[in-house]
């Protein structure tokens, strides 16, 4: 590996992984509650919900960054109660950069929840519910089941999306080689040091293997549980 | 058990509004499309909450609005099979089965006997994209049964059936209503189905209950005719099979009026069968006739003539102890000088009884 991968690249491909993996943990079970919340329910404020998941997709990820920063911040409101109650802490560190990459892949990984959620029939949930099965017990055995090819397109989807987060991962977090420094910030930062784009060209080349695997994998892994789960 | 119903909510432009009760058996809820059978059905099931009503099976109440009473259907142990199967798709058929066992546990035994009744052995390993119409409507009977409901409710479980997937499976659901000792609720607009299989009949119109009683009466009342597709109205006579006449493919069967020949059937001599009747395939004579070629001529009484808007008129007639229903033209019954308590003559062909329309009593 180290044979055609620099310590600096590697470091960084390596904390991107770490990062993307995080921010696909932390955010899978907000985003299925999230998605089902407006897949099967009616309540107010449900579009102003839907504009603030859908929103890191649409203001410049520079933008979502200042505000990660603003609230996440060591003097931010939520920052500081973060390192003050469990001593957490979020800007400039790699814990910030799960976040920020959470954040800008939360509206993939809804959409195609929801998509999926929307896809099962609630009358096969309804049924469920007529042989005993509580609301809970239809969610995890009908529906969760059903759903699963859109919950691992979702989840591969927002991987890819939070090891290319480059423009909210600075901003909050800055580009530290070993803490902060990801995949996108190290190809940024080669650029800007004469000589580097041996190494920028490297990390293009892994970035693009690393994306197409995950679309691959994905579509191969949704379409063998799809037939799974359509009986056949 | 026992199944006490009321039931009232405004729809925009339907109102429903409906009080029954019905004993064990296999109950009916018979009427047009449109009427709120379904509804009803699903108010039973605790899938609809009506405006105002009262739910309760075996005793134990399930909804009632004004005591603030409202179970949910996970808690309300009624077994429900729809009109499309709704079979788990990521399940075989045996986890299928198994699923309300998760919840209110039948025994193994249970199992056994269950799928052998329904006849759905061979399909236990397979998934329900993989079974044709009447084997889905199978598993998912099981699938109600084994989940050791205190009511079974079928809401048309064989209109997306065709006529043979029909055929199939309404012997299963004799047995089920035979054997298997559970109260079933039937939702059906099929007038054929329900004289087939219904001990009770609750007849329903316009969100109304217009009858509710034993099946033989409700059928046989020429005043309800009008609440089912006139083409469909027909009695149900009970018979018991006399013997078997192989060379010409016929059995006889004795009904309380006398000997009726009809085409071969498989039960035993002795064994007790319900005959459909449909209204528009009797004849009738006020001498005996001679010479025809139908072989079956009961003598009857009148015992009520209805007419409606259109040509036809509907007469009720007493076969023996067994009530009929005749459709002739309002012009015969004025040719005739039909009235009620004149003796006549019913003649029926023999080959106006269809196979699916001999069940068994």
């Amino acid at each position: 590996m180290t044979d055609w991968l620099s310590p600096d690249e590697w470091q960084a491909v390596a904390l991107s992984v770490k990062v993307a993996l995080w921010a696909v943990a932390i955010s899978l079970p907000p985003g299925i509650w999230i998605a089902h919340l407006l897949a099967r329910k009616s309540f107010w404020g449900k579009s102003l919900l839907n504009g603030l998941v859908h929103l890191p997709l649409v203001l410049p990820p520079v933008a979502t960054g200042y505000i990660l920063l603003s609230l996440f911040g060591r003097r931010g409101p939520i920052g500081g109660f973060l390192e003050e109650t469990f001593g957490l802490v979020l800007a400039f560190r790699w814990t910030g950069a799960v976040l920020a990459g959470a954040i800008m892949a939360f509206p993939l990984m809804v959409r195609a929840i929801r998509l999926a959620i929307e896809a099962v029939d609630p009358k096969l949930e309804e049924a469920a519910g007529t042989l005993g099965a509580s609301r809970t017990w239809v969610f995890l055995t009908i529906t969760l089941p059903l759903i699963l090819p859109g919950i691992i397109a979702g989840a591969v989807l927002a991987f890819a999306k939070a090891m290319g987060e480059f423009g909210a991962t600075i901003t909050f977090v800055s580009n530290i080689p070993g803490e902060t420094q990801t995949l996108p910030s190290a190809i940024y930062a080669f650029l800007q040091v004469p000589g580097g784009e041996a190494s920028a060209l490297r990390l293009v080349g892994l970035s693009i293997a690393v994306a197409m695997a995950a679309l691959i994998f994905s579509e191969v892994i949704s379409r063998r549980v799809a037939d799974r789960i359509a009986g056949k | 058990m026992s199944l006490s119903v009321t039931l009232r909510h405004q729809f925009s432009g339907f109102a429903l509004d409906a009080t029954f009760e019905a004993d064990g058996g296999l109950t009916a809820i018979m009427g047009r499309s449109g009427a709120g059978k379904t509804t009803i059905a699903n108010v039973i099931a605790g899938l609809f909450q009506p405006q105002e009503g009262r739910v309760s099976v075996a005793g134990e109440t399930l909804l009632d609005t004004s005591a603030g009473i409202a179970l949910p259907a996970h808690r309300r142990r009624i077994g429900y099979v729809f009109q499309e199967a709704r079979l788990f798709p990521h399940l075989t058929v045996r986890r299928n089965l198994l699923y309300g066992k998760w919840f209110y546990g039948a025994s193994g035994a249970e199992f056994d006997r269950i799928v052998d009744l329904l006849g759905i052995e061979p399909l236990l390993a397979r998934r329900p994209g993989a079974l044709s119409g009447g084997e889905r409507q199978r598993v998912a009977l099981g699938r109600a049964l084994l989940s050791d409901p205190h009511l079974l409710v079928m809401d048309e479980p064989l209109a997306a059936l065709d006529a043979q997937r029909k055929a199939e499976i309404i012997p299963y659901l004799e047995r089920l209503r035979d054997e298997a000792g559970k109260p079933i609720l039937y939702v059906s607009h099929s007038t054929s189905e329900v004289a087939r299989l219904a001990t009770t009949v609750v007849m329903i119109d316009a969100g109304r209950v217009v009858a509710c009683g034993p099946a033989v009466e409700v059928l046989s009342d020429p005043a309800l005719a009008r609440a089912m597709p006139i083409r469909e109205a027909g009695a149900v006579l009970t018979a018991t099979v006399a013997g078997h006449d192989d060379a010409d493919g016929l059995s006889e069967l004795t009904a309380s009026a006398g000997s009726l020949f009809l085409p071969k059937v498989s039960s035993p001599i002795g064994a007790k069968l319900r005959v459909r009747v449909e209204a528009h395939d009797i004849l009738l004579f006020k001498d005996a006739p001679q010479g025809g070629s139908a072989l079956n001529v009961l003598p009857v009484t009148i015992t009520s003539i209805r007419e409606g808007d259109g040509p036809g008129a509907i007469v009720g007639l007493m076969a023996g102890g067994d009530p009929l229903i005749a459709r002739v033209t309002r012009r015969s019954v004025r040719q005739l000088a039909l009235e009620p308590g004149l003796n006549c003559f019913a003649v029926l062909k023999s080959t106006s009884i269809a196979a699916a329309d001999i069940g068994a009593g």
